[in-house]
């Protein structure tokens, strides 16, 4: 999630929201995010709501984080009333949630549990860095509820690492995956990134052989974008890097859909590739399609009904709000049929069921996607439009003809 | 009473002009004439006071001529001086003609740092042939690069007279103005005329007036004309009445006697469009008629063509009404409507030259706050087909694809003043430029005038960059058209994914067309952003493809994360793109962005280098 918010309209204190948003509440899969906005150290590409620091004032210190999450949690509870469903999805992001003791993440799970119930079988993640976990503190978080681990591991290659300031080892990863496959984890994820400044083809094979090496049963690849303000950008700007060109991370995400495809992981969305339909990360196709959340935490981002809302960015601005009573919300923009409309084709297309090709409003692009061999001919004969290989590459230019 | 307009004896008036390069300081003489003589007082004056537009004033030079009536007395004599600012640009030969005709005499402004320049020169042969007396005067002899010495031997020699016989002034401080006047009191003849004999006025200008409708500037040759009259445009037939007649001194004073012989004043006739008052033509009572006009009268013919198009397709009405209401002040300029597959709905439009060109196209800009795309400029070519037909080509993308007999373009008189040294480098490029040698004089020791016959169409293409740029900015143009000749000519086109794109073809001679190809191709693969597929871009004469580029086909167009807190922004993006792609031109499938077009077509003869 990066870190600059979007323009929106005023969200008012109370945190109300409008009756749009709450009718149907219900009848639609509803989540939660947990933002933890803390790091050892700051990541020279990122450029995520996270800070290194400890102390960030009261209510947004460490020690203080749960408590203070625990707070919004029972506002999210006043606010969506005695109609929210059960929680299908949980979804712990940062920043790094494993710095906090993994009894804060339960703690904190707990109290959506309590407040809200969590469904039979909900899906639960926490995202984690690999030196950031260990044996002991895994069973803590599997025993507490928790079902999914997700863990950076970004390369396996030393010096692909170091250009992205990761700390951990190379075998490192690979270690935290058996970890939790022995504390009971039955999904564990690897995000990866490609294209770094430095990375060659074969470095990004050997990622990729470790990655599927490990065992999980899903991974995450992204290629590096070079956000403005970012460490790694002033290096580039410097010309201490090179930036990363477009045509090359196109050539290593058809390395990446070769080499996952042998290794019996089937892409489901255009970043993200699992073992089965059941290795889905749930959470994240809640987001895709259309699902309600409320995203706890500084920055986090809420959806509920077509309201969409961010919290305020600093932890402690966020902290003093909950703490003066008032919502923690910063803005919200209450989306036109229009607006959901845009972003439907814009987050359903990404997907590997597509988009219905009986809703797509101007289908001479869809068409003509289809004669460029953006589209797959067989799945549009069902009636899906989904992406093919080459499709999945220029996913953003297809969607910006298909609303354009 | 005897300077009284309309009762002033012909024996006390001087007509004059000056005849000067844009930044040698005519109007600044001007400047210090009209507060010498007292028609403005120091509290009131401003720079360049006579230049009314904008852009006259922000570039330094005058577009449109006016008369200033100016009282001067020499011992016990009033006299009336009537000075006529001329046009100094190549592009207005005709109305700088039109401005000697109303004139006795002409003062020979030149810059004593400088020296004479081209246009300047051809403007002092126009007076030497319309029998001016000329009064060779060197300005700016503060300047400590002056060499007034040099300069005066060189403008002795041009006009025939001794060098010590040259004026030296300093518009600037107003040093030998007084002198100058004096001079022009003792050495022009005053105007002769027949006092008896029916109206014939010289309009030597005519100017639109938001609030007045067209002014028409107006020598009187014979008779008398008055107000409240009813009178003729013998070019046009048309009558109308005098609403209003006057001096300009150097505000408007209406003269309730009319004007006489050798005077020099405005009409106003509730006339809306200057082409109904036409520079040339001769005005004369319609109830005592002239039997003949004066001679010389010619209908402005354009010689540069151009596209313009809204950059946003909307504003297709503005433009229309802006070019309506410019030809109101402008009788040279000429348009019509023209579509281009690539660029929309805009006007082909026709100019004198590259200069009015600039000048039309930066009021449109300015005054208007229209955002154009220009088409590069052309010439009028004529096209004789196998089978006899004749077709006038103002527009490439007219020009026939059938069986071509013989190609006509317009040919000019060019003359480029430079230092000796860089003779090679300006013989180069005009040989270059399929020039052809007429002369070569000295005028001083290291001043020459070089003399080509050369294509007008080569003119236009970055000519004078060339010019400029081989003689680190030294070398001064004038160029007047001569005829026409025949040429081996062909249409380049230029196709993106096999389709021509009309607003890049060009007719070139058969050498350069491989080189106008291959230079164009290039352009275009770095202006236009890679598609999602291969875009081939040819240069094609006919079916032959003569150069080629490719834009690679993007790979990769899609971010990598659209997570819960990435939707808003992703899609508020997205309508920015989308508001983008509007502005893109599609060329079959190729979307071209504005700028490529803008950048494409920009031949560098940009504003400041068809300043010269």
């Amino acid at each position: 999630m990066p870190s600059t918010l979007p323009d929106g309209d005023p969200a008012p204190a109370s945190g109300e929201l409008p009756e749009s948003a709450l009718e149907g509440l219900g009848g639609r899969p509803f989540g939660f995010y947990v933002h933890v906005p803390f790091c050892v150290t700051r990541c020279g590409y990122c450029d995520f709501n996270t800070y290194t620091a400890s102390e960030l004032g009261p209510g947004a210190s460490h020690a203080d984080y749960a408590a203070t999450a625990v707070t919004e949690i029972r506002r999210a509870r006043a606010v969506l009333g005695d109609a929210v469903p059960q929680v299908e999805t949980v979804f712990f992001g940062g920043g790094t949630p494993t710095l906090l003791p993994a009894r804060d993440l339960v703690r904190i799970l707990e109290a959506i549990d309590g407040e809200f119930g969590l469904a039979p079988g909900a899906e639960v993640t926490t995202e984690a860095n690999p030196e950031s976990v260990d044996p002991a503190g895994l069973e803590e978080l599997r025993r507490g509820g928790f079902t999914r681990m997700s863990f950076g591991m970004q390369s396996a290659r030393e010096h692909v690492l170091k250009v992205l300031d990761r700390h951990h080892t190379p075998g490192r990863a690979a270690q935290a995956v058996r970890e939790a496959r022995q504390a009971g984890f039955e999904h564990v994820n690897l995000d990866l990134i490609y294209s770094t400044p430095g990375e060659s083809d074969d470095d990004w094979r050997a990622s990729l052989a470790a990655a599927v090496e490990a065992g999980p049963d899903h991974v995450s690849a992204y290629s590096l974008i070079v956000e403005e303000g970012t460490r790694l950008a002033a290096r580039i700007r410097r010309g201490e890097l090179p930036m990363p060109d477009d045509d090359v991370a196109a050539d290593r995400y058809l390395i990446a859909d070769s080499m996952l495809a042998e290794a019996g992981f089937g892409w489901y969305e255009v970043s993200n590739w699992a073992v089965s339909d059941k290795s889905r990360c749930r959470h994240n196709m809640l987001y895709w399609t259309g699902g309600d959340w409320w995203g706890v935490g500084p920055g986090a981002h809420s959806h509920v009904g077509g309201t969409r809302w961010w919290n305020v960015k600093h932890p402690a601005a966020y902290a003093q709000r909950l703490a003066d009573g008032v919502s923690p919300a910063h803005a919200r923009e209450v989306l036109t049929p229009q607006d959901r409309a845009v972003e439907r084709v814009m987050l359903e297309l990404r997907l590997s069921d597509g988009f219905p090709v009986a809703e797509i409003e101007r289908p001479v692009v869809a068409a003509r996607a289809l004669g460029d061999g953006l589209l797959d001919m067989e799945a549009f004969k069902r009636g899906r439009a989904v992406l093919t290989l080459r499709g999945r590459l220029l996913a953003d230019a297809l969607v910006r003809d298909l609303v354009g | 009473m005897r300077i009284q307009p309309g009762q002033t004896d012909p024996a006390v008036i001087r007509n004059f002009c000056i005849i000067a390069h844009i930044d040698h300081g005519k109007s600044t003489l001007a400047d210090r004439m009209l507060q010498i003589t007292g028609v403005v007082d120091d509290r009131s004056m401003r720079a360049q006071y006579l230049d009314r537009m904008d852009i006259e004033r922000e570039r330094g030079i005058t577009i449109k001529s006016q008369a200033v009536r100016l009282p001067w007395k020499v011992g016990e004599t009033d006299y009336v001086l009537n000075m006529i600012d001329t046009p100094g640009h190549v592009d207005f030969t005709y109305e700088v003609s039109r401005s000697l005709q109303a004139c006795e005499g002409a003062i020979l402004l030149v810059d004593a740092a400088q020296g004479i320049e081209a246009q300047t020169l051809a403007n002092l042969y126009l007076a030497m042939n319309a029998d001016l007396t000329i009064i060779p005067v060197l300005n700016k002899i503060d300047l400590p690069a002056a060499q007034p010495e040099k300069y005066a031997a060189e403008l002795a020699h041009l006009i025939g007279c001794e060098p010590e016989d040259v004026l030296k002034v300093s518009g600037k401080t107003g040093v030998g103005v007084r002198e100058l006047l004096d001079h022009v009191v003792a050495n022009i003849p005053a105007p002769v005329g027949q006092a008896e004999a029916p109206a014939r006025a010289l309009i030597f200008d005519s100017v639109y007036d938001t609030y007045r409708g067209v002014i028409t500037y107006v020598r009187v040759m014979d008779g008398h004309l008055g107000k409240r009259e009813r009178i003729l445009m013998m070019s046009t037939g048309a009558a109308h009445e005098t609403l209003e007649i006057g001096v300009i001194s150097p505000e408007p004073k209406i003269a309730d006697k009319g004007l006489g012989v050798g005077e020099v004043g405005y009409l106003i006739t509730g006339v809306k469009d200057v082409r109904q008052s036409r520079v040339g033509d001769t005005v004369t009572s319609v109830t005592r008629s002239a039997t003949e006009a004066l001679g010389g009268y010619e209908h402005p013919k354009p010689m540069v063509f151009s596209g313009l198009y809204p950059v946003d397709g909307d504003d297709y009405p503005e433009l229309r009404e802006a070019l309506d209401k410019l030809q109101l002040n402008d009788a040279a300029l000429v348009y019509e409507p023209e579509t281009s597959a690539a660029l929309g709905f805009g006007f082909r439009c026709g100019f004198l030259g590259l200069l009015h060109m600039e000048i039309v196209r930066e009021r449109l800009e300015r005054e208007f706050n229209l955002s154009l795309i220009s088409t590069a400029p052309n010439v009028v070519y004529r096209v004789i087909m196998e089978d006899g037909k004749e077709v006038t080509v103002t527009n490439p993308s007219e020009f026939p694809t059938g069986k071509v007999d013989k190609v006509f373009e317009p040919v000019t008189k060019a003359t480029v003043l430079v230092p000796s040294e860089f003779i090679g480098a300006i013989m180069e490029l005009c040989q270059n430029r399929r020039g052809n040698l007429q002369g070569m004089d000295y005028l001083s020791e290291d001043r020459v005038e070089i003399r080509y016959t050369m294509p007008l169409g080569e003119i236009i293409f970055d000519f004078f960059d060339q010019l400029k740029s081989r003689t680190r900015g030294y070398a001064s143009l004038d160029y007047e058209p001569f005829g026409e000749q025949e040429a081996e000519l062909v249409k380049v086109d230029i196709l993106l994914q096999g389709e021509a794109v009309d607003a890049f073809s060009a007719i070139v001679h058969k050498d350069k067309a491989y080189g106008y190809g291959v230079e164009m191709a290039k352009k275009l693969r770095e202006l236009i952003p890679r598609q999602q597929f291969e875009v081939p871009i040819q240069a094609a004469i006919g079916a032959r493809v003569i150069a080629r580029e490719n834009i690679r086909a993007i790979r990769k167009d899609v971010l990598a994360k659209c997570y819960g807190g990435d939707i808003s922004r992703k899609r508020k993006l997205l309508e920015k793109q989308k508001e983008g792609k509007k502005r893109m031109k599609m060329v079959g499938r190729v979307e071209v962005p504005q700028e490529a077009f803008v950048a494409a077509l920009s031949t560098e003869s940009s504003t400041d280098k068809a300043k010269k």
